[in-house]
């Protein structure tokens, strides 16, 4: 091995030029990789529609947006109710299978129990000013988040694209949750 | 104890719940001009650690000072940008 220092570059060496041209561009590229300037993001997918189950999504939504972050709640299966702009307003809460409620399930099981149980978390809702889920959906809409409602869904429950709140945007699918999820800080299925 | 700074806006978010204290203090932020101060009033005890942690999440916030009174929790936050 020559420790000899070349007079002069090979022929195909690139020039000084070139190489300063280079390395801007691969700086450039850096930049933009490492690019963390923009927003946060929050992926949330709602598949459920019962009354305490609507809660988390819509507090996480309108709380990361007021963090600023860009969000996106995809719903999906009984999710959908939460969007529906008339099942949105009586969903249900049942203490059938749920042993934190104070009645044995052979009590719960009875007809009409949901509808006691729901009368009894309603009343706890207005009595503490907990917001309603309505008041929840149209504030998280004012701060700029973003409700899917899954077409597939949609189908299979036989909504109507006219069902939801305004708004609410429709026809999208698994694809673009995934895409959704693949981009976002914090990835969340409630 | 009297307040070191002048206060350009009152909110009043008394009775309300999580998420809502955080929320409206969000929206009367973005009303209010660089510099200067909100003031919030709240009776939810976990609106000192949620307007804190939100503050400090936050960009373009800052939270001047907390304030825990006998049944009123008062926040003063700072637009920044």
């Amino acid at each position: 091995m020559s420790t000899d220092t070349p007079d002069a570059p090979p022929d195909d060496a690139p020039s000084r030029a070139e190489l300063a041209a280079r390395v801007d561009e691969l700086e450039d590229a850096l930049a933009e990789a490492t690019d963390d300037d923009g927003p946060k993001k929050m992926s949330i997918i709602a598949t459920k529609g019962t009354l305490d189950m609507a809660y988390p999504p819509l507090i996480l939504a309108s709380t990361a947006a007021a963090f600023g972050y860009d969000v996106t709640v995809f719903h999906t299966f009984w999710g959908l109710d939460i969007l529906h702009e008339e099942r949105s307003k009586s969903l249900k809460l049942s203490s059938i299978g749920n042993p934190n409620m104070p009645v044995p399930n052979a009590v719960a099981a009875l007809p009409g129990m949901d509808r006691v149980t729901t009368k009894m978390m309603e009343r706890k809702i207005a009595d503490n000013d907990t917001a309603t889920i309505e008041e929840l959906l149209e504030t998280s809409l004012d701060m700029g988040v973003e409700f899917q409602a899954c077409q597939m869904t949609i189908d299979l429950m036989d909504y109507d694209e006219d069902d939801f709140y305004d708004g609410v945007t429709t026809g999208v699918g698994a694809a673009t949750a995934l895409q959704d999820m693949a981009d976002a800080d914090i990835q969340l299925l409630v | 104890m009297s307040a070191e700074f002048d206060i350009t806006e009152t909110l009043d978010v008394k009775g309300a719940s999580c998420p809502m204290p955080v929320v409206k203090t969000k929206s009367a932020i973005d009303d209010l001009a660089e510099g200067e101060i909100l003031e919030v009033l709240a009776t939810d005890p976990g609106s000192m650690s949620d307007i804190d942690g939100w503050a400090s999440g936050t960009e373009g916030v800052e939270l001047v000072d907390q304030e825990e009174g006998d049944d009123v929790y008062k926040h003063y936050v700072r637009k920044t940008e």
